[in-house]
């Protein structure tokens, strides 16, 4: 790990002064630190945001929610009004990392957290997203678990976030907080897919802070769930993952939304089977027509070609589960 | 005089009073003073004394106050200095164990204001004023065990003991969060503690029991 200044201010507003002189926001840190060892990230100054007031879980006047952007994922997962109007947030909460990793890591943080991808992660190797013009080891690699949705031929790294699956499936947002004022982005528009500039990953300006993720409110009864395929039973980043939120009324499926992880260099919205799920009604053949289109568009690589079924597998599954036959 | 080393001619394997394999490791490794003869001359709270100086200058190093359990520290340290290096380098806590330095297996697993969390990924730095509990302060002051302690040790939890430190400090707060209720759940609570040589059965059993002891 090289040398860093460290500080610590003591509201947002010098955070974000400091921030836009150059400094490095450290929140959970579980993936700052780790990368730093690895020398993978090399920050002069840390700015520990740690301490800002930015940790509620309160409902919003319109009926969404909004998170702190500081709020641990510990903490958003067992929130009462999270678990149960949003299933889907808590149910990817806690299938992500381990309680000692979600005790540390706050929302913020898991929505930018970086990749996994072991070429980034490995400094001798030639990663565009680590060091732009290095090339892709990825591409001709050991690319299993990378993406088959979103890639390019400059990057094919996928985002490792569940919460972030969730949020997108659920048309959340984010509250930012910069040198020039407050904005605000949808998460389709924060997470950057990797085109010919694997190393921007997000759509934030220098300095600027993630300060809250919003919910919108969404049309009752919602009824939603995560589901996650990964290697091993806990504690592993996912192959696949659904996301799936449904508005039911009088046997019919009014809205749908359906997300995917594990598969996109970014999370990967369903446009195509939502549009098959809007207006039918629930049933076996409807759940396996939808997930059928759910990996249109994929590119697989040489070691994920197995990707693609196991994500039309994965998002029927979840269907099923969350949507019933009835 | 004698070119044996101190307990060089003992042959039941263990090390001679005043010297413990901590204490001779630690000594050795503080600048490799006097080529390993020194048999506890030095604590390894003064070993790290030495460690210090090797400090980063150029407003790389902070001043740090923190309780280790239940006793206040202050120390001047490196801010690329993380909570389990502090612990085991520092304050002459070496329970705490370093296994993959990555978040990845537990091994290091502390209580940091109550809450478990890996000491590896944690910046000293950022631990101003916090309570940190360590596996050394888990038994009370007369040395009595904890009762998580004391059903590993019945249960027989472990073969070659590292994770263990991490897996108690692991389990405690397991039972504590009340994710207890069933195998499934346990496991699925402690499956941050990684055990390479599969003792998982039995850490299961004595987490059980422990929690089951609890609530009678």
């Amino acid at each position: 790990m090289y040398p860093f200044a460290y500080t610590k201010p003591a509201d947002t507003r010098a955070a974000i002064t400091a921030g836009a002189r150059g400094g490095r926001y450290i929140a959970g840190g579980t993936t700052l630190v780790d990368l730093m060892r690895e020398t993978v990230e090399r920050p002069d100054t840390l700015v520990d945001i740690g301490g800002l007031p930015l940790r509620e879980v309160q409902a919003t006047a319109s009926g969404g929610l909004r998170i702190g952007a500081l709020a641990l994922m510990s903490d958003v997962a067992a929130h009462p009004r999270v678990r149960s109007a949003y299933p889907v947030v808590a149910q990817a909460l806690e299938l992500s990392a381990s309680p000692q990793l979600r005790n540390m890591a706050t929302i913020g943080g898991n929505l930018l957290q970086r990749t996994r991808c072991a070429y980034f992660r490995d400094v001798t190797a030639a990663c565009n997203k680590r060091q732009p013009g290095s090339g892709c080891a990825a591409l001709e690699g050991h690319n299993r678990s990378h993406a088959i949705l979103g890639t390019s031929d400059a990057c094919v790294a996928a985002h490792p976030s569940d919460l972030a699956v969730a949020l997108v499936a659920l048309d959340a947002g984010v509250h930012l907080q910069g040198p020039d004022g407050e904005r605000g982005l949808a998460m389709t528009e924060l997470l950057l897919r990797p085109g010919d500039t694997p190393d921007r990953e997000h759509d934030l300006r220098p300095g600027e802070l993630i300060t809250a993720v919003e919910i919108p409110p969404h049309p009752r009864p919602l009824r939603s769930g995560y589901l996650k395929v990964r290697d091993r039973q806990s504690y592993e980043f996912a192959l696949t993952s659904a996301a799936v939120v449904l508005h039911l009324t009088g046997g019919v499926i009014r809205d749908a939304r359906i997300a995917a992880g594990g598969v996109g260099t970014v999370p990967w919205r369903l446009d195509a089977v939502e549009r098959l799920l809007a207006g039918a009604r629930p049933s076996e053949q409807l759940w396996a027509q939808a997930a059928a289109v759910a990996a249109d568009g994929a590119r697989p690589l040489r070691h994920n070609a197995f990707k693609a079924e196991l994500l039309k597998r994965t998002i029927e599954r979840q269907l099923r589960t969350v949507g019933g036959t009835r | 005089m004698s070119d044996k080393l101190p307990g060089e001619d003992r042959r039941d394997g263990h090390a001679p009073p005043g010297v413990s394999r901590r204490g001779f490791l630690s000594t050795t490794a503080a600048g490799g003073v006097a080529a390993g003869v020194l048999p506890s001359a030095l604590t390894a709270e003064q070993a790290g004394a030495s460690i210090k100086q090797i400090v980063a200058s150029g407003g790389h190093s902070s001043a740090l106050s923190v309780t280790v359990n239940g006793r206040r520290h202050q120390v001047t340290i490196d801010n690329r200095t993380s909570l389990l290096d502090l612990l085991r380098e520092r304050l002459a806590l070496p329970g705490t164990k370093k296994g993959c330095d990555q978040g990845a297996c537990g091994a290091c697993t502390v209580l940091v204001d109550g809450r478990r969390v890996n000491a590896c990924l944690t910046l000293a730095v950022r631990c101003q004023d916090a309570e940190v509990t360590t596996i050394e302060g888990l038994a009370s002051d007369d040395g009595e065990l904890h009762a998580l302690q004391r059903t590993f040790v019945e249960q027989d939890a472990f073969q070659c003991g590292y994770c263990t430190p991490g897996q108690i400090m692991s389990g405690v707060a397991c039972i504590r969060e009340g994710h207890t209720g069933s195998r499934e759940e346990i496991r699925e609570w402690m499956s941050g503690n990684l055990c390479r040589c599969g003792c998982y059965v039995k850490i299961v059993n004595a987490i059980a029991q422990t929690a089951r002891a609890g609530r009678s």
